[in-house]
């Protein structure tokens, strides 16, 4: 019997949704961890029942959870990320050098064939990995090296590596994208880092065309062409055909290109979903209408997808990594607002219900598919 | 036995009741308590104060017998109403205001 399972992190723990492969009847299980951060909740695709929920708490800092039974229960384990060597300094807001500082966990990577070998994105920016299930975690440093390093800044939000994609046909080759700062390819597992910007125009930053200072919101890929890339920007939906080497602006007729996710169909790797948001100042969705946007021919031309969401009064947010696709033949489609809804899919975008309202502000939604 | 009341983020994360009871060699400190505290609940390790640097985390307070002691050096003993059990020692997650 096939089925989902639906990981939501919010301002205040963690909830487990789950239902059949039908996806129209859910269990809602939570909060974990009560009253915390939840940044992200994320499964091995090696092993679906071994979990990692990276917990965090202006007052308490920085905790990882993991989980062996598919979030069922929970245990502690190594939550000390230590930058390598000396760290030394980035730009600060008023220009002057600043010390690396964690300060916590925003995104889990599990790789593809070992489920104790996982990445983690952390602000600020840099990755780390884990090879022993979580228990003690080592800066990849050769990022944070890159020789653009001292020159990165953090917005608004801060200085935060929140996405990180393993090429599922070559382990060599990774992407992260840091906020305030850029994308960025290895294709030596970590080791080493180049910019790939290429093509990218922020007119909020001073040089619009600079190697760095993009604030990239969210890359992703169909796993069946690695090297097709879609991004949303702060502003612009942009694409890659050649791994990031060269991006072009796919926005098209998007009533605004202004967002934070982005994710492609599981079975259609030309079908990208968006959530456009109104401006950088007004995060929440244009005219109050929550609307999913469709592309099925790889971006510039859009659809909006509007059945069972709110068409009026809906002044909500949907966070970079809030949204998600499951794997069963009918792709499902999943996202999670600051308003603590949850919306489902069953059917590519069609049409949709929430799996539940009234959750705290959702920071990541995850898509388990269960065979 | 010391006494120890810990804020409610810290008793989910080690799945405590409010107090905690805690064998604690004299000279008693916020040092020692905080030692006995974390060998006994490893989880909270870094949650009160810094891995390595032993320092207070910004947003924990220290408070006993009506006294704010989170400024106070970390060997200082503590009052000896907290030594003698009959005080807790307070962890407390500060104010968030709004």
């Amino acid at each position: 019997m096939s089925g989902v399972r639906v990981l939501v992190g919010t301002k205040k723990g963690a909830f487990v949704l789950t239902a059949d492969g039908k996806r129209d009847k859910w269990s809602v299980n939570g909060p974990f961890f009560s009253g915390w951060e939840i940044y992200h909740v994320k499964g091995s695709p090696a092993d679906p029942n071994r979990l990692y929920a990276s917990q965090s708490s202006g007052w308490f800092g920085q905790q990882v959870q993991r989980s062996n039974d598919g979030g069922k229960t929970w245990e502690p384990t190594g939550k000390e990320f230590r930058y390598d060597g000396t760290p030394g300094t980035h730009q600060w807001y008023d220009g002057t050098p600043h010390p690396w500082d964690f300060k916590r966990v925003w995104h889990f990577e599990p790789s593809l064939d070992n489920p104790d070998h996982v990445y983690a994105g952390i602000e600020d920016a840099a990755i780390f990995e884990t090879r022993d299930g979580g228990a003690t975690w080592k800066e990849l440093s050769g990022l944070r090296d890159h020789r653009t390093g001292s020159q990165w800044t953090p917005g608004a939000g801060g200085m935060c590596l929140h996405t990180i994609l393993i090429d599922p046909t070559n382990p060599d080759r990774l992407y992260v994208a840091i906020s305030a700062a850029g994308a960025f390819r290895s294709d030596d597992r970590g080791k080493t880092w180049k910019t790939i910007t290429k093509g990218l125009n922020s007119k909020y930053i001073p040089d619009p065309t600079a190697e760095v200072g993009h604030c990239v919101h969210r890359i992703a890929l169909h796993k069946s062409r690695p090297d097709v890339l879609f991004m949303q920007k702060h502003w612009d939906v942009m694409r890659s055909d050649d791994a990031g080497d060269q991006w072009h602006e796919i926005s098209g007729n998007l009533p605004t290109d202004f967002g934070f996710v982005i994710d492609v169909h599981a079975h259609e790797p030309e079908t990208v979903f968006v959530v456009p948001i109104t401006s950088d100042q007004e995060h929440f969705p244009p005219e109050g209408k929550l609307r999913v946007y469709r592309s099925r021919s790889g971006g510039n031309e859009w659809e909006p997808l509007t059945k069972g969401l709110p068409q009026k009064d809906c002044y909500v947010n949907v966070l970079r990594d809030a949204m998600a696709v499951d794997a069963l033949d009918d792709c499902g489609v999943y996202f999670g607002t600051t308003g603590g809804q949850v919306y489902a899919s069953a059917n590519a975008g069609n049409t949709w219900a929430p799996i539940v309202r009234d959750l705290p502000a959702v920071l990541s939604v995850e898509v388990q598919t269960l065979r | 036995m010391i006494r120890v009341e810990l804020p409610a983020g810290l008793r989910v994360l080690a799945n405590l009741d409010r107090e905690v009871t805690l064998e604690v060699p004299a000279p008693v400190t916020p040092r020692a308590i905080l030692d006995a505290l974390e060998s006994r609940y490893p989880v909270l390790r870094g949650a009160i104060r810094d891995f390595i640097t032993d320092r207070r985390r910004p947003l924990v307070r220290f408070y006993a017998c009506r006294q704010d002691l989170s400024h106070e050096p970390l060997d200082a003993p503590l009052p000896d109403a907290v030594a003698r059990g009959e005080e807790p020692f307070l962890v407390i997650g500060a104010i968030a205001g709004g």
